[in-house]
């Protein structure tokens, strides 16, 4: 279970400090998946970063803490400190266009060799990254490859295998299906459930696309302005979204068959200004597992 | 009946390689579409990567000569460029990219590029060059005050690509070819732009050949579909039709893969108590 | 990614980047810039105070030491070796002025446009520039100037005939990429003509490369003249950084002690390079600073 504490991140540029991540406290449980959505800016990037611990400069903490409910490889609790430990072993990161994070170089059967913390004895790995691959959809063939040979949803399936060769209790993917075509999404987001639903860990899952969020998510996690707009149950949140821009963002995707109009409230949103959204940063539950902040009302220049 | 978009027997042939060994991709595999029709209209073109859909929209634009086949734009031929000459092909049809922090030279304030249209393509100046950019751009929700002596970055992307719809605009077009107007945009703001083609469509007589993977989009604002695969048209018809009854195998596919709102793809169980 | 609200809404455009020239400071470009200056403004002004034309010789007392009157003291042929310093970095500093404004304009027209244009035309234009770029200047020069006495005006136009091919070359991979971008379309539907676009969309991309590259071609230049005058080859009666150098072997002022005579000169030559060399490595890195902030 992941209890993030008024956290706050910002990037220091120069002599000015930008807030990314302006006071956020939830708990994420375990077992589940969870989407967080919102528009670029909002911080979503930047909290899956310092969930994962990766704050470099010219990110930084700026308050509060994230506690991760479980033990590293040596027995201590996990912490933002000693996270990196713990990279693709009980924390994965799967970035933005990630297909073209592989070496183009090496084949894919030495990128799972180039592993940090593999075995020592190399036929096992190359064995288990088979079947792994297998698992995962992927040909026997796969292993041979290098990364330009294949194609871009099956090169995000070896990433998706690279992340979870070790079985880790959290996944953090941003944004992992939006550089592929719609059918190839599908297959990789079926493909992330079945994962999920094998494994049992907890998948976060980072999308400016409700749709997708609808169809894998359990939970929702809205993001404006570097806070938490709404929080609940996926079923929930878009039966009954409690907050204005839950609302917009739901209300801007056009459904086949459905001719209503569509994208009013985005273009009513605009005429709002940016501060039409801003919120308080404490959550309140409204119904059973579902919160939503507060619209702040005055507000100090961030 | 005005012929608005009509393509024969349209190919496009690229080779790949070297002296030795080549390949050749069919970027566009004998695309045959007619649309013909009194009043202005949106055509969607949709497809995955590779389906070719970008290919044909660069040989609308001239971008790209076609290995063989002709294309006609509102009865004029626009493939051959003996016959219509580029003042007069820059008047009928007009672009807006994809990109729209790549629209504009970092260099350059972007209401030189309208100016620079109005001047240039739709021959006007001085004041009736300034007027007329000023009406584009509120009729596409800026003011030419907010927008004047500005650079591509103190702009978002919707913004940016609004100003490319003014700009295309200002020759009064017949057709306006906008190849994945709104993939680089948010969501929620997308439909800003979607619903002013609308309107164009609709207030101003434009005709729309809109390019893109999104069919949810398409199907909000289309009056015809044409759904392309590896550069073939494997399904056209009314935008209706097309989206609610589906005849070709890839398109019931792409609309199964489409993430709704409505239905889920897999039941999943649900959540104990955070 | 940083954290600033992308996504606003309509009409409220953000002001222009407050800090427009700050990305230019950093201490390499200004160490180089004030070094440059000091040799710049001293070769340019003080001319106007000197007391007689310098390479005359015989003007003064031979070989006198450091004195009021004689700052570097005087050389074995009656000259004082201050002034003939002063005027001699003023010469060199035009020889590079002339020759770095001629190869970067043919540079950047040649380049430009073989890049733009492509096809017949960039094929046949780049089949020059690698020509060019292959032939050994120095060596040619040498026996050039062994056959004919090279006066300035010669030296001046070798250099820039021969010089101006490799950064053509960079150029015109500069243009060939730019020539892929977006906005080239937009200009092109937008009525612009080759030229317009060339001069309008493309140039202010290739300013950045054209101001180090003038500095390096000034370099360059200077170092080239410098070579052959003191091996003899050029006009070693004009007075040059390289010429005094030439005069200073010549008359052994190593062996009759007149270390200022020949290293005066040699410090000069080194603290202009430098000056040069930090002016644009320091243009560069703010260039790469600015492109990766921004």
């Amino acid at each position: 279970m992941i209890t993030l504490n008024d956290l706050k991140i910002g990037y220091r540029i120069g002599s000015r400090v930008i807030k990314a991540v302006d006071g956020i406290t939830l708990t994420i449980p375990d077992g589940c998946i969870v989407g967080v959505a919102g528009e670029s800016g909002c911080g979503k990037s930047t909290l899956m970063k310092a969930i994962y611990g990766d704050i470099r400069s010219p990110m930084s903490l700026l308050g509060g803490d994230i506690s991760y409910g479980m033990n590293g490889a040596d027995g201590r609790p996990v912490t933002t400190a000693n996270i990196q430990k713990e990279w693709f072993r009980s924390v994965s990161y799967i970035p933005q266009s990630s297909m073209n994070s592989l070496n183009p170089v090496i084949r894919i059967r030495d990128q799972f060799i180039d592993f940090p913390g593999t075995d020592r004895n190399k036929s096992r790995v190359l064995e288990r990254a088979r079947e792994h691959l297998g698992k995962l959809g992927l040909p026997a063939e796969t292993m041979e490859s290098y990364p330009h040979q294949l194609s871009g949803g099956m090169r995000q399936r070896v990433m998706i295998a690279l992340a979870t060769f070790f079985e880790p209790a959290l996944i953090i993917a941003d944004e992992p299906t939006t550089a592929l075509d719609v059918v190839v999404q599908k297959e990789i987001l079926m493909l992330l459930m079945d994962v999920q639903e094998r494994m049992g860990n907890t998948i976060l899952v980072v999308s400016h696309d409700m749709g997708v969020h609808y169809q894998t998510t359990d939970k929702m996690l809205i993001m404006y302005a570097g806070r938490v707009v709404e929080y609940g149950d996926t079923e929930s949140v878009f039966a009954d979204p409690q907050h204005a821009y839950t609302r917009m963002l739901i209300d801007s995707l056009p459904t086949i068959g459905d001719d209503s109009m569509r994208g009013v409230l985005a273009s009513l949103a605009g005429a709002g200004g940016d501060r039409a959204f801003r919120v308080e940063p404490e959550l309140i539950e409204v119904k059973p597992n579902h919160f939503v902040a507060r619209p702040s009302l005055g507000e100090v220049a961030a | 009946m005005t012929v608005i978009l009509k393509t024969e027997g349209l190919n496009k042939v690229f080779r790949q390689g070297g002296l030795m060994r080549s390949r050749q991709i069919k970027a566009l595999n004998d695309v045959n579409i007619t649309v013909e029709g009194d009043k202005p209209v949106v055509i969607s073109v949709v497809g995955e990567s590779g389906s070719g859909k970008t290919t044909l929209a660069k040989t609308l634009l001239r971008l790209e000569a076609p290995s063989s086949g002709r294309a006609t734009v509102y009865d004029t031929v626009v493939t051959d460029t003996r016959s219509l000459g580029k003042r007069a092909f820059l008047g009928l049809v007009q672009p807006i990219f994809q990109n729209p922090f790549e629209a504009f030279s970092r260099y350059r304030p972007i209401d030189a590029y309208l100016l620079e249209t109005a001047t240039r393509v739709a021959n006007l100046s001085g004041g009736a060059a300034e007027a007329a950019v000023a009406d584009t751009l509120r009729s596409v929700g800026l003011d030419y005050a907010e927008v004047r002596g500005k650079y591509t970055n103190q702009f978002s992307g919707g913004e940016l690509q609004r100003v490319s719809v003014a700009r295309a605009l200002i020759p009064q077009p017949k057709l306006i070819v906008a190849d994945e107007p709104v993939s680089m945009i948010d969501a929620s703001r997308r439909m800003i732009i979607i619903n002013l083609f609308k309107k164009l469509r609709d207030e101003a007589g434009r005709s729309f050949l809109y390019i893109t993977h999104d069919l949810a989009t398409a199907y909000y604002i289309s009056d015809y579909i044409v759904v392309m695969s590896k550069g073939q048209v494997v399904e056209f018809g009314a935008a209706r039709d097309v989206m609610n009854n589906p005849q070709h195998a890839y398109t019931r596919l792409l609309l199964d893969s489409i993430p709704t709102t409505r239905s889920r793809w897999r039941q999943r169980a649900v959540p104990t108590a955070s | 990614m940083t954290a600033t609200t992308v996504s606003e809404p309509a009409g409220t455009a953000r002001s222009a980047s407050r800090d427009s020239w700050a990305w230019l400071i950093n201490t390499r470009l200004a160490v180089g810039f004030v070094i440059v200056s000091i040799f710049t403004l001293g070769a340019f002004i003080l001319p106007l105070f000197a007391p007689a034309d310098p390479s005359v010789q015989s003007t003064y007392m031979k070989n006198m030491p450091l004195t009021a009157a004689h700052l570097l003291g005087t050389n074995s042929l009656g000259q004082d070796i201050f002034w003939l310093l002063v005027f001699s970095i003023r010469n060199s500093l035009i020889l590079g002025g002339i020759v770095a404004v001629g190869v970067t304009i043919i540079s950047t027209i040649v380049g430009l446009s073989a890049g733009f244009i492509g096809g017949n035309f960039e094929w046949f234009v780049m089949l020059v520039v690698d020509t060019f770029i292959t032939i050994p200047l120095l060596p040619l020069l040498i026996m050039l100037g062994a056959l004919i006495r090279a006066n300035q005006a010669f030296l001046v136009l070798a250099i820039i005939i021969f010089g101006w091919a490799w950064a053509a070359r960079t150029v015109r991979s500069m243009a060939l990429s730019l020539r892929e971008r977006e906005f080239i379309n937009m200009a092109r539907f937008s009525g612009a003509n080759t030229i317009q676009i060339l001069a309008r969309e493309i140039f202010p991309y290739v300013t950045a490369y054209m101001l180090v590259n003038f500095i390096n071609t000034m370099l360059f230049a200077i170092n080239t003249e410098a070579t052959l005058a003191v091996i003899g080859v050029s006009r070693v009666e004009i007075p040059t950084l390289g010429s005094i150098v030439f005069w200073a072997l010549n008359y052994n002022a190593l062996f009759t002690g007149n270390y200022v005579w020949i290293i005066a000169p040699i410090v000069a030559t080194i603290a202009l390079f430098l000056g040069l060399f930090l002016l644009s490595t320091g243009f560069n890195q703010a260039f790469a600073n600015r492109r990766g902030v921004l």
